[in-house]
């Protein structure tokens, strides 16, 4: 796993590195992805233990005020752009087209063109470090703090382009994923038969093509505002700081969901199988991910209300927030429905889809707290809503993503992950998770403001603030029992079989990992858990044929040149015109390339 | 740009090819882009405090022009997917040409335009109205001149020895979904920003 991004600048294995540059299969993609996205997330975790580490006591002394502004803007950016999204997207380039029976996404080199764009994003946003600009403004980059004069460094414009060029990335990706849901369904594959992370993902899909374009606007606007001297959002000649507001959580709100509605999907995915049964209520945990989706396009001014929104429009936010944890109370619901009478088996990954209900539960909670304007009034910038986020994001997101490493390793891999040293480390990361971000709870609510980088002794926030900085090294040594875990696992010879778990659905019924074509016939869905369906009415498996006229699309170097042309123009937007202008002479050479080039 | 295809076979399970479902859902995101733009512009609409305002400067028998041009090209973009879909190549490859040349016109139209409210003092900095009317009618402008760009790729490749391929008719008609959604936001924005005071 570690070669695939590390090694580029190496030689003496040419033809490996090559492979892995124009790949387009979406399994290899999607590893690209699941390493890309870790490697960040080791990254914002560094500049986590940082920040925890600056205010294990009063005054501290670690980081100063500058650099710490630039820490916890860059963590937030690097954990929701290029940590959760990107492990996110890695589960999803593999599994789309395993899960609903398909070769390949419907545009493999769009697919490829996706990573190499992502990561230019990644890389524009994180190169800020080395010249000591990075962001500062706060993930949410709120007006007027973002204007020239607060923030005269190239921070902020590292910020724009970083985001529109990882935004353009995702767009690609979700337009490929969307597409392919809808049109690469295997025969007998309805939508009211796809597993339920298919219609999270698809879900997700829906959210990132609605809602990045507005934000791509509100970037486009600030960077206008920065560099063409505009006025959109400070007041200079009438600009609206809030109207940047609007925009940045019309697009934040959905975002949310995209962060929490992958790991919903996988630990749909892993509770039926673990507890031996169908999952229960597959109609109602379909339609609450969807409700989940149109609702969150409508919740976006319960992160405003303390900028005075009036009266009205606090109510209207406020019922829709408390509307959409119904659905997501339905979710829970089914969860624990599919346990409970189950023969549930205790596995790592059923470790970490149970401290998902536990710990996004009470994210989820103290949530909807918030949809109550004076409850949000007394909470807002405070500790409070780092401890929420956390839970929600954290005992949210991270847990579903480690339920599916534990869950699918041995289908990307063909080896299981050792299970006594995974739920040794499960326990480092839920304690850990818990002592770190628990306490945040009584530290906003005994005052303490988000995002100051030191405070005073007589406070009374010494206690709380010092065990969460230790609950921090404890997640680091779950982390390093994870990593430890992986590495020794892939020393080991691949003995996991195809089915260890005996799966319900479709990536189950191939090689593991999967052939290059996926399945060698196509396989015919007869029911929403297919593998059960035919192992219970005696279905034995598709007879391989002697020969496979299987064609697949060749590799190309296309998209990496496009996307090379694409991380110019976006250096050009920070630096100089030429830049630019020999970024679009490579990129519109590479469509011409990609146009002409023969794919069958 | 033609996209990349899985399989040499073209079933689908809606039966609509993949790639011009993608330009359709690409479409509903573009919505939203200009959605916000416009929604920005009307935001800021009489919230400029020192002129030039729109009154001042905009010229709608002149635009009115302009818009008739794009609307023509509407027409042609027809005719050219209807020459692609009959297997009439040279009604095709004329009225790309046709659709290529209204487009520039527009653009001629637009260049004429911002140079002169920039000679009557409207820039960037200026107002609100600069800003907002200056940035959205400028992206709209850009998804032209891509436009532009994307049919004038199509004509080039046509004169090849193989045309543009067995799927002719399908290359035309995706690049005639974006060329008329270009269209139907000029609409919009001339109403918006032109004809409602």
């Amino acid at each position: 796993m570690a070669t695939a991004v590390g090694t580029v600048g190496h030689t003496h294995e040419e033809s490996t590195v090559w492979k892995w540059l124009t790949t387009v299969d979406h399994k290899k993609i999607g590893v690209l992805y699941l390493v890309t996205g870790f490697a960040f997330f080791l990254i914002g975790g560094i500049e986590a233990v940082l920040i925890r580490t600056q205010l294990a006591v009063p005054n501290g002394t670690v980081l100063d005020a500058g650099l710490y502004n630039q820490l916890f803007t860059m963590h937030a950016l690097t954990m929701i752009f290029l940590a959760i999204m990107p492990m996110g997207a890695a589960f999803f380039n593999y599994f789309i087209p395993l899960h609903i029976g398909a070769r390949d996404v419907a545009f493999p080199r769009l697919n490829a063109l996706s990573y190499w764009v992502l990561l230019s994003g990644g890389l524009i946003l994180t190169s800020s470090f080395l010249f000591g600009e990075a962001p500062d403004g706060g993930w949410f980059a709120y007006a007027p703090l973002t204007d020239e004069t607060f923030s005269p460094n190239k921070g902020l414009d590292f910020y724009t382009v970083g985001l529109v060029v990882a935004g353009l990335a995702s767009l690609m990706s979700s337009l490929n994923f969307a597409v392919t849901i809808i049109n690469m369904r295997a025969p007998g594959m309805t939508m009211m038969r796809l597993p339920v992370y298919m219609w999270m993902t698809f879900v997700v899909a829906f959210l990132l093509i609605l809602s990045l374009p507005v934000i791509t606007v509100a970037l486009l606007q600030l960077y206008f505002d920065r560099n063409f001297g505009t006025h959109f959002f400070t007041p200079g000649t009438g600009g609206d700081p809030i109207l940047w507001q609007h925009l940045f959580w019309v697009f934040g709100h959905p975002e949310v969901y995209v962060l929490i509605l992958p790991s919903m999907g996988i630990v749909s995915e892993v509770l039926p199988v673990m507890s031996r049964k169908p999952l229960f209520g597959y109609t109602a945990i379909v339609m609450a991910g969807a409700a989940i989706g149109v609702l969150g396009f409508g919740v976006w001014s319960h992160h405003m209300y303390t900028t005075g929104l009036g009266t009205v429009p606090q109510y209207v936010f406020s019922a829709s927030t408390m509307a959409i944890g119904v659905p997501t109370g339905v979710k829970v619901f089914n969860w624990l429905g599919t346990m409970y009478g189950g023969n549930i088996r205790m596995t790592t990954a059923t470790y970490y889809s149970i401290g998902f209900i536990a710990l996004f539960t009470i994210g989820g909670i103290s949530g909807v707290m918030h949809a109550s304007p004076p409850v949000d009034g007394q909470h807002q910038d405070s500790y409070f809503i780092v401890a929420h986020i956390h839970y929600v994001l954290f005992g949210g997101a991270i847990m579903g993503i480690f339920s599916g490493l534990f869950y699918w390793f041995p289908k990307m891999t063909g080896r299981l992950l050792d299970e006594t040293w995974g739920k040794i480390g499960f326990w480092f990361l839920f304690v850990g998770m818990n002592l770190t971000f628990f306490p945040m709870h009584f530290l906003g609510l005994a005052g303490m403001p988000r995002r100051i980088y030191t405070y005073d002794a007589d406070l009374g926030w010494d206690t709380w603030n010092f065990v969460a900085t230790i609950g921090v090294y404890i997640l680091v040594v779950g982390i390093l029992l994870f990593m430890l875990n992986v590495f020794m696992t892939l020393r080991k010879p691949a003995t996991a079989g195809d089915d260890p778990w005996g799966g319900a659905t479709l990536e189950w019924a191939t090689s593991s990992p999967p052939p290059e074509h996926n399945f060698d016939v196509v396989p015919v869905v007869r029911d929403r858990d297919p593998l059960w369906y035919n192992r219970d009415h005696n279905i034995p498996m598709p007879e391989r044929p002697a020969h496979l006229h299987i064609h697949m699309p060749p590799p190309s170097y296309f998209p990496l040149v496009l996307g090379i042309g694409i991380l110019l123009i976006g250096v050009g937007a920070l630096s100089s015109l030429a830049i630019t202008a020999l970024g679009v002479v490579v990129a519109y050479y590479a469509v011409w390339g990609w146009a002409l080039e023969p794919t069958e | 740009m033609a996209a990349a295809h899985a399989e040499t076979q073209h079933h689908t399970t809606t039966g609509i090819d993949n790639r011009k479902l993608l330009m359709w859902i690409f479409l509903a995101s573009e919505c939203l882009f200009f959605g916000s733009l416009i929604s920005t512009y009307l935001i800021f609409r009489g919230d400029s405090i020192v002129g030039p305002l729109p009154a001042d400067l905009l010229d709608i028998p002149l635009t009115s022009t302009s818009t008739f041009v794009l609307l023509m090209s509407s027409l042609t973009m027809v005719l050219a997917v209807f020459g692609a879909q009959h297997n009439r190549l040279g009604l095709m490859k004329g009225m790309l040409l046709a659709t290529i040349v209204l487009g520039l016109v527009f653009l001629g139209f637009q260049v004429y335009e911002f140079r002169h409210f920039a000679h009557l003092g409207l820039n960037l900095g200026t107002n609100q109205f600069g800003a907002s009317f200056y940035l959205l009618t400028g992206i709209h402008g850009t998804h032209v001149g891509v436009g532009v760009l994307y049919l004038a790729s199509l004509l080039v490749a046509s004169a090849r020895r193989n045309g543009l391929g067995k799927e002719a008719a399908l290359h035309v008609d995706i690049a005639g979904l974006y060329w008329h959604f270009v269209d139907i936001v000029w609409i919009v924005i001339f109403t918006l920003i032109y004809l409602i005071p």
